[in-house]
């Protein structure tokens, strides 16, 4: 089988998904353009350089919708033979696009890709495409529906984790992304976005509350108690699936949950000959790629058995992985990983995440391997595994070894 | 035989007038729409006629459809069979409110306006909706809805999709998922209907000689029809879909399969034209009464519950309509059985042993008057006549002239024995004399009578004035005159009863011990309490074993279990569950009424979770069942009990067993009952489930000989002993 390599991966800072955000005046089309102008541009490609752009992004409407991913192309300085694919499997969706084309590769299906997402969620507000799995009576009750929020909940009843835990880890997700930016951690990923002039726009992570502690997140409301025990009282769903619970801990609020912003992120893969054709280094192989569908009601369990999966696949344990990106989509996911493979924090989201700097949806997947292959380079190490969990059920992961 | 008239008067109104031949209420049969649909067409087709009026000849104007009816349909024809029926219906309906317009220019139509004297339920609403105006008699007795909900249906004439489309998914929720009821002054304000006047019909035939064109079009057969409060997909109507999914799932348990479907009829049709809307409600509709859960709902809840009330079981004799009652002890019980008495005008005279016990009993009447009133359920004048119906007083002498005495003095025979002598010194020879009893034998209470053909059991459940079963206990000698009387007196205070025979806890308390006890037992066992309760209530028990034993004290539990202990020596099979009943009870923890016991009370009596105390005496096993295991074990407990029962000869009508199970202690309503559940499961299965159970868990899941037999002949109950009945 041809090896996938990634040769660069980059993204844009992470601008807050709200009005007054610094990225809402740019378009999902602008920001994806301009970070793959920048991608072709520092690699030296040529407009027909790739065989497709696939381009994770969840909520598929208005700006976001039509097929994206060919808009995109054709707004970028990418040639018009690229033909772009927008693919969608809700917060994976850029480590699917990631994961897809390197199984491309691999599969001997063209050479080189470009693959990743967007999400401008303060311009494309979240759930805004719709989801039968929420509405449709049939399915919602089939399925035992509940909001993400409430699912998170119930993995810390479920597992025993307390607010005081979540709160610590939010913290420490703000402490240790101040401390990367401090010192230069994501320069060789973040490519500032810029206007039409030239001009500056945003370069740098800007939903980050350095210097938050957990007793100031211990002041915050729990954001998921109303909906899950009064109106319209998901709780009492949540206990049909669940019949042992007693009731479910509030812990999720703001503060220890991913935050809403806009932003993107771009991975270039190709094989050997890719890297030779363009003159390019591989930084590392895309050693292997899981997804698994789970119980859509607890929901955000994923990462656990996608991890399984892929090392059971890849003939690794859990001890051979230097460094772990879980996508901090809540605190309790990201507690039950750690839980579960019983791995130090330390070599858990080196340099935070989602909690303290943003979870653009469609981008998210393609941002943490990015992040991880730059912690493995920082390090030196050599194995890195990145997984996130996934709304109605899903859990995907990638493990990237360097070369 | 018509339903149907039609008198078209001079004015160019037509008059439809419903009158179904000798029936108090109006109910729409097959044939009925028939002629509807044909009187329709003519008044559509006669040029003399301008429009039309459709009302009742009776005083109210319809109680809905004949659910004998949609049983019928599903017998004959099948799932097919009863698509086709209910579109037929649709057809009607959907001619009524186009009228015969023309349907690109929506002008010309005819129209159509319906009269409501009284009350209209069901396709007595459903009717009214196609129409283009309803008005209603200004009379506050009329109750205005759609219930269909309760008895596992819902309104499958057209009153979803129509009243969803009038009033929007959040607004028409009261009406449609909970079945709502309302008079009309408040169905007005609701938007249920439009108009309450003095004379409806002379109100509807001046609005039909005035309609405009535009009058009669719909807004959903409008241009740029929006759904109020937002379709589905709309940022509003996504937020009430989602919310309305989840609060029926958690209301329902999941365990009521029309409640989903009538959600799931609503959400598809609101994204789509009305006529196919219709179309998925059919076929939504069709589905509910295909799932062996609604024809068990109607059969028990309405067909065979009003059977009961009506008589079925009741010996013939002539009528024993109740004068005057006596009542022996003003405890709480006496207490009530007086005040659902005297609310029925009957003449109640209350004795206790002391004057003061007595008032205390009359004034829980007073209590639940006032509150009534407060509710404006009732008035002052109301209350002071059925006060004055209440003679409370310590004189025995007063019971001269009773008809019926129902002694409900404390549990003990030997002070049962004493009034019973004393009252029947006094009483009239033909009285007859009932004891209000759960647990002492019929037969052996019958000793202290002189004449034991006229002493029988009448077992109230608690409270009395919201629980709606009696249970009425044949002792060895009562007499088919007793019966009889218990039965007209029970029928006079409106509630349904069941005939059993007397055998330790008749019927409805035998088969509730076995389900507390059975509780119980896991709680010994070390299996998770939530588990238990949360089992039991998805099953569809409206509380689970622990909160019901803390409801009814755990105190009684130790009482009853102490005195079936003494009874049956060293058969006695729940030693197991006394060691945690009496374990309780000796901390004081006696259930609701010491603000402890299985849940933990907060100081005003409100329950919180599960008392954490029983974790650490009853530490939790590391294995823990399944939901299916623990649902079987706390459904079978009931259900064989149930069989056996009906072995036994205790239980002589397998609809007495099912309507008294549902009724007299919630008995998961969604099944029709035991019997109804057995069905459901199929004798092999029940068999098969028994064995698993008798095998890991004891000789009390032993499969009774009825059961095994009926796998073998591959027999329903219904089947088996439901047919027998009608031919009897």
């Amino acid at each position: 089988m041809t090896d996938a390599f990634i040769y660069d991966a980059a993204r844009t800072p992470r601008g807050k998904g709200r009005a007054d955000g610094s990225l809402h005046e740019v378009t999902s089309l602008a920001l994806s353009a301009r970070l793959l102008n920048a991608v072709k541009q520092r690699n030296n490609l040529e407009g027909h350089a790739v065989e497709d752009l696939i381009w994770g992004n969840v909520t598929q409407v208005k700006e976001q919708g039509g097929c994206l991913a060919r808009s995109v192309v054709l707004a970028s300085d990418l040639d018009e033979s690229i033909p772009g694919l927008s693919i969608n499997r809700f917060c994976a969706s850029g480590m699917e696009a990631v994961n897809l084309a390197a199984n491309q590769i691999r599969g001997g299906a063209g050479s080189g890709y470009l693959a990743g997402g967007v999400e401008m969620m303060g311009r494309v507000g979240m759930g805004s495409d719709g989801a039968a799995i929420a509405v449709d009576p049939g399915l919602a009750m089939k399925s035992y529906f509940v909001p993400q929020g409430i699912s998170a909940d119930i993995i810390a009843t479920e597992y025993g984790f307390t607010r005081e835990d979540a709160d610590a880890l939010a913290a420490e997700s703000q402490r240790r992304a101040s401390r990367a930016w401090e010192e230069g951690r994501f320069d060789r990923s973040i490519v500032p976005v810029l206007d039409q002039n030239g001009l500056t726009i945003l370069d740098r992570d800007e939903y980050m509350r350095p210097g938050t502690k957990a007793e100031d997140l211990a002041r915050l409301k729990p954001s998921f108690k109303d909906m899950g025990e009064t109106m319209p009282g998901f709780d009492r769903v949540a206990m049909l699936k669940y019949p042992h619970l007693d009731h479910i801990e509030h812990i999720h609020h703001a503060g220890n949950s991913s935050g809403i912003v806009d932003g993107a992120a771009a991975v270039l893969i190709g094989n050997e000959d890719f890297g030779k054709a363009w003159g390019l280094k591989p930084r590392a192989r895309i050693r292997a790629t899981a997804k698994v569908g789970t119980d859509p009601t607890i929901m955000l369990t994923g990462p656990v058995p996608v991890t399984e999966k892929i090392l059971r696949d890849s003939g690794l344990s859990i001890g051979d992985i230097d460094l772990f990106e879980v996508n901090e989509a809540f605190s309790a996911v990201v507690l039950r990983f750690m839980q579960a493979f019983q791995i130090s924090p330390d070599r858990v989201n080196v340099n935070g995440g989602a909690i303290a700097m943003g979870h653009p949806l469609g981008a998210t997947g393609a941002i943490i391997i990015g992040t991880l292959l730059d912690e493995l380079e920082r390090q030196d190490k050599t194995l890195g595994l990145a997984t996130l969990c996934i709304a109605s059920g899903m859990g995907a992961a990638t493990i990237i070894e360097r070369v | 035989m018509t339903d149907f008239t039609m008198e078209k008067g001079a004015d160019g109104v037509a008059i439809v007038t419903w009158d179904v031949p000798g029936k108090s209420m109006n109910v729409l049969s097959m044939d009925g729409a028939a002629e509807l649909d044909a009187l329709i067409d003519e008044a559509l087709a006669d040029e003399a006629v301008k429009g039309i009026v459709i009302t009742s000849g009776k005083q109210d104007f319809a109680a809905g459809m004949d659910l004998n009816v949609i049983a019928g349909m599903k017998e004959q024809g099948g799932a097919q069979g009863v698509f086709d029926g209910v579109m037929k219906l649709h057809h009607l309906l959907r001619k009524i409110e186009r009228a015969g317009m023309d349907p690109k220019s929506l002008k010309g139509g005819k129209p159509i306006a319906a009269a409501l004297p009284g009350t209209a339920l069901g396709i007595g609403l459903e009717l009214p909706l196609a129409t283009h105006r309803i008005f209603a008699a200004d009379n506050a007795r009329a109750k205005i809805g759609l219930p269909e909900i309760m008895v596992g249906i819902f309104p499958g004439g057209g009153g979803t999709t129509r009243l969803a489309r009038r009033l929007g998914a959040m607004a028409a929720a009261p009406f449609l998922l909970e079945g709502k009821l309302c008079d009309p002054g408040k169905a007005r304000a609701a938007g249920l209907i439009d108009e309450v006047v003095d004379d409806p019909v002379a109100a509807a035939k001046d609005w039909v000689l005035r309609a405009s064109d535009a009058d009669l079009v719909k807004p959903w057969d409008q241009k740029g029809y929006k759904m109020p409060g937002g379709e589905p997909f709309h940022p509003a109507g996504f937020m009430t879909f989602v919310g309305a999914s989840a609060m029926v799932h958690g209301r329902t348990m999941g365990v009521y399969p029309a409640a989903r479907a009538l959600l799931s009829a609503v959400y598809e049709g609101a994204m789509v034209p009305f006529d196919q809307a219709l179309r998925i409600e059919a076929r939504w509709f069709t589905n509910v009464l295909m799932n062996p859960s609604s024809g068990a709902m109607i059969r028990s809840l309405f067909i065979n519950k009003e059977a009961l009330e009506k008589g079925a079981n009741r010996p013939d004799q002539p009528d024993q309509k109740v004068a005057k009652v006596g009542i022996l002890g003003a405890g709480m019980m006496g207490a009530g059985i007086a005040h659902v008495s005297a609310m029925a005008g009957i003449e109640v005279v209350l004795i206790d042993a002391k004057q003061d016990a007595a008032d205390r009993g009359k004034s829980y009447s007073e209590g639940l008057l006032d509150k009534a009133i407060s509710r404006k359920k009732a008035t002052e004048e109301k209350k002071s006549e059925v006060l004055a119906r209440i003679n409370a007083t310590t004189d025995y002498a007063a019971l001269d002239g009773c008809d019926l005495i129902v002694e409900a003095v404390f549990e003990d025979p030997q002070i049962k024995a004493e009034v019973t002598k004393k009252a029947e010194a006094v009483i009239g020879k033909d009285a007859i004399f009932a004891t209000n009893t759960s647990t002492l034998p019929i037969s052996d209470l019958a000793k202290a009578s002189a004449r034991p053909e006229q002493f029988i059991g009448i077992h109230f459940f608690s409270p009395v004035d919201k629980m709606m079963l009696v249970e009425i206990i044949k002792g060895r000698a009562t007499g088919p005159r007793a019966v009889a009387k218990a039965l007209d007196f029970v029928r006079q205070i409106r509630k349904t009863p069941i005939v059993v025979n007397d055998a330790r806890f008749f019927y409805a308390n035998r088969c509730i011990i076995p389900y507390i006890n059975e509780g119980i037992r896991m709680v010994a066992e070390g299996v998770n309490p939530v588990l238990v309760e949360n089992a039991a209530k998805m099953m569809g028990m409206p509380l689970g074993p622990l909160q019901l034993v803390d409801e009814t004290s755990i105190d009684l539990g130790v009482k009853i279990a102490k005195a079936t202990r003494a009874a049956m020596g060293d058969a006695y099979p729940d030693a197991a569950v006394d060691e945690v009943l009496f374990r309780m009870a000796d901390e004081g923890r006696l259930g609701r009424k010491s603000n402890a016991g299985f849940y933990a009370y907060d100081d005003t009596g409100k329950r919180q979770g599960l008392w954490d105390g029983l974790a650490a005496r009853y530490p939790r096993a590391d294995e823990q069942p399944g939901l299916t295991d623990v649902q079987h074990r706390l459904m079978f407990a009931q259900t064989l009990e149930a069989v056996r029962a009906l072995e036994d000869g205790v239980l002589e009508d397998i609809r007495e067993g099912d309507v008294g199970a549902i009724l007299g202690w919630g008995f998961a309503p969604w099944t029709g009952g035991p019997f109804g559940w057995l069905d459901m499961l199929g004798a092999a299965r029940a068999v098969e489930i028994c064995e698993d159970l008798a095998e890991r868990h004891g000789a009390r899941f032993a499969c009774p000989a009825l059961l095994r037999d009926m796998a073998a002949k591959d027999q329903t109950f219904y089947g088996r002993f439901g047919q027998q009945k009608q031919a009897a």
